[in-house]
């Protein structure tokens, strides 16, 4: 039986393939992160998720140096979740970095919209809604029961209680608030939108979630309307 | 055919040698350089380490300066969203010692988590958050000092990619130059953890509960010494050299016992996304990897490690491995939240202890610490909460150490 079932997306054009490599390559990071392989395989021994996945930074790694297009699609749709982004594999004795590589074949595969990141991000937008609105990545109104059951009963316990017990910490940034971490000033968060608005961010969600790209585009659109700083 | 062996009294007079760590010999220089160039050339501002400072050796030798006030406390916002006593225990840890710092509201997190999680950005984004942080922390006067083991590392990456690539800087000078923000990189990127290792003498000095029957298993973040490994401080002192000197020289410090494991390197099974969207891999290497093999090789008492994210996932994670008849059962707390509770923290004002999911009873009965009076007390803060008639727990509250404020003899 053949280790990979190499059909699975003989339907998408070589050109595709092609046009997404080259965007991971032309990333001026690319030549930071790859500089060969060994094949020693340090780097999968080290790996949380050679453990549990099908998985492996190892041949991530050889197949950008390789070039080898039809396997970088198949890591491009079906691995580079996998990844747990610990930089475990930075042990490489090469000074490889596959858990960069993978995070550029990551933007590539969002920027582009892929059917496949599409799916596997599905989950994640509330995470993407809360960092680019309240510039944190997760609140304590995000911790429900229903998300989290398999966290024990406190998440019960804690949401049942969340104004009181945020309201009983001593700490001024973070008493009482419920929808962010900590408070953030009106301003710094009008600046953080500027960011997102003019590093392309924002067409970035368009690519992977329209509807969560409109509720985020207006509520940064009006703010930085406010501003000077729109072009 | 033919064996080779060594005595073994080479092999030990061998391991007991001292490697010379060299600077000079290092794999990787050191980036002050290149940024000092930078500033020469008027690319950017580097902001000082204000003093007064402890220096400390890092990996390959080179001398890091860990500032000790005037510090502006970059939050983390896995830690003040689910684990509030983390960062609680940090402030309190410098109110205690009387040192001046900020807690900004003018800060955002790194959003590194959601960058490592989808991707969801890009380098130009990511640089240009950094950059505005610590734009916000030099206007102040005061130093940054990174709370999150993510944003410590992922703030190194952006960092080595900002000295490396000039179109990267310009694109981040054209983001900051329209929102009035000057280019400033700090001479040190310090993490919250090293100040604690530069003090943990200090807060050792200060402690009112005995430690010294408690065994302890570290587990070192990831992003702290494996991503751009060359800022992390090492000492002979503490296992060699051989593994990050943060967090185990606390728990020496405090008279705790350090106990290694065989799994030490590996991550916690955080994972970014998986923790929030794929949590079966997240609890399974929690609990198989890690929590397993510190219960079967060391047995500790608790669990210590220095970044919001292996707190929750060693914490959370065990509530369903237990479920599965998985060893498992040992309390997981910040550095920070250890040195309180030595220190006499009040268990749930500012240790905040109800948030977590792990049983930390045992580990405070061991101290011969009696809780119960204490959550009896932060229940009555939370009714008078509820009834209107008390805003929220202060700091007037939670300052004074609790044996302190009952007169109670240290047990040190």
């Amino acid at each position: 039986m053949a280790y990979r079932d190499n059909s699975k997306y003989a339907d998408v054009p070589q050109e595709t393939k092609q046009q997404l490599f080259d965007q991971v390559k032309a990333d001026e990071r690319y030549n930071d992160y790859l500089y060969g392989c060994y094949e020693c395989g340090i780097c999968v021994s080290a790996c949380p998720s050679a453990r549990f996945y099908d998985y492996s930074p190892r041949v991530i790694a050889q197949t950008m140096a390789r070039e080898d297009i039809d396997r970088f699609y198949e890591i491009l749709a079906d691995d580079i979740w996998n990844c747990a982004q610990c930089f475990s594999c930075v042990r490489c004795p090469r000074q490889n970095n596959p858990g960069g590589l993978v995070t550029l074949i990551r933007e590539v595969a969002v920027r582009n919209g892929l059917k496949e990141t599409r799916e596997v991000l599905q989950g994640y937008s509330r995470v993407i809604y809360k960092v680019m609105l309240k510039g944190n990545q997760v609140s304590p109104d995000m911790l429900r029961p229903d998300f989290f059951p398999d966290w024990g009963p406190w998440v019960k316990q804690f949401s049942d209680n969340m104004r009181e017990w945020r309201l009983a910490i001593p700490t001024e940034t973070m008493r009482g608030v419920t929808d962010a971490a900590w408070k953030t000033d009106a301003k710094t968060l009008r600046e953080l939108y500027y960011i997102w608005y003019s590093t392309g961010n924002l067409d970035l969600i368009k690519e992977v979630d329209p509807g969560l790209h409109d509720l985020i585009a207006e509520v940064v659109e009006e703010e930085l309307a406010e501003t000077e700083w729109m072009e | 055919m033919k064996t080779a062996t060594v005595d073994l009294d080479q092999i030990k007079a061998r391991k007991a040698q001292i490697f010379p760590r060299d600077p000079n010999d290092a794999p990787t220089h050191d980036m002050r350089e290149e940024l000092f160039e930078l500033e020469h050339k008027g690319e950017i501002i580097v902001q000082r380490v204000p003093e007064p400072y402890v220096e400390v050796l890092t990996k390959f030798g080179r001398t890091k300066k860990i500032p000790i006030q005037k510090t502006w406390h970059h939050k983390s916002c896995g830690q003040c969203g689910h684990i509030p006593g983390y960062s609680t225990s940090i402030f309190w840890l410098h109110r205690q010692l009387g040192l001046d710092f900020i807690d900004p509201t003018d800060q955002t997190s790194c959003t590194g988590w959601n960058y490592y999680a989808s991707a969801t950005s890009n380098a130009v984004a990511q640089a240009a958050v950094m950059m505005r942080n610590f734009a916000a922390a030099y206007e102040t006067g005061y130093f940054p000092t990174i709370h999150c083991g993510t944003s410590f590392g992922h703030y190194k990456e952006a960092r080595e990619q900002l000295v490396k690539h000039q179109d990267l800087r310009d694109g981040v000078r054209r983001v900051l130059d329209k929102i009035g923000k000057p280019l400033v990189i700090p001479e040190e990127i310090v993490h919250y953890s090293e100040w604690m290792h530069a003090l943990r003498n200090e807060f050792a000095k200060r402690q009112v509960f005995d430690l010294s029957n408690i065994t302890a298993c570290v587990h070192p973040a990831c992003h702290y010494h494996k991503i751009v490994p060359e800022d992390a401080i090492y000492d002979w002192e503490i296992f060699g050299g051989q593994r990050t000197a943060t967090v185990t020289g606390l728990i020496q410090a405090l008279g705790a016992t350090p106990a290694d494991y065989s799994t030490w390197f590996d991550c916690c099974g955080f994972g970014f996304r998986h923790v929030l969207v794929q949590r079966d891999f997240t609890r399974s290497f929690a609990v198989q990897r890690k929590i397993e093999v510190m219960i079967m090789e060391a047995n500790p008492d608790v669990v210590i490690t220095h970044d919001t994210g292996c707190v929750t996932t060693l914490d959370k994670s065990q509530f369903s491995g237990k479920a599965h008849n998985f060893k498992v059962g040992v309390p997981v707390l910040s550095d920070a939240q250890l040195a309180a509770l030595a220190m006499g923290a009040h268990p749930f004002r500012v240790l905040q202890l109800h948030w977590h999911s792990a049983d930390w009873r045992p580990l405070l009965d061991k101290i011969g610490l009696d809780w119960k009076p204490y959550w009896q007390e932060f229940e009555d803060d939370l009714a008078k909460i509820r009834r209107g008639e008390k805003e929220g727990v202060t700091w007037a509250d939670s300052d004074t150490p609790i044996r302190q404020r009952e007169n109670v003899p240290t047990t040190v």
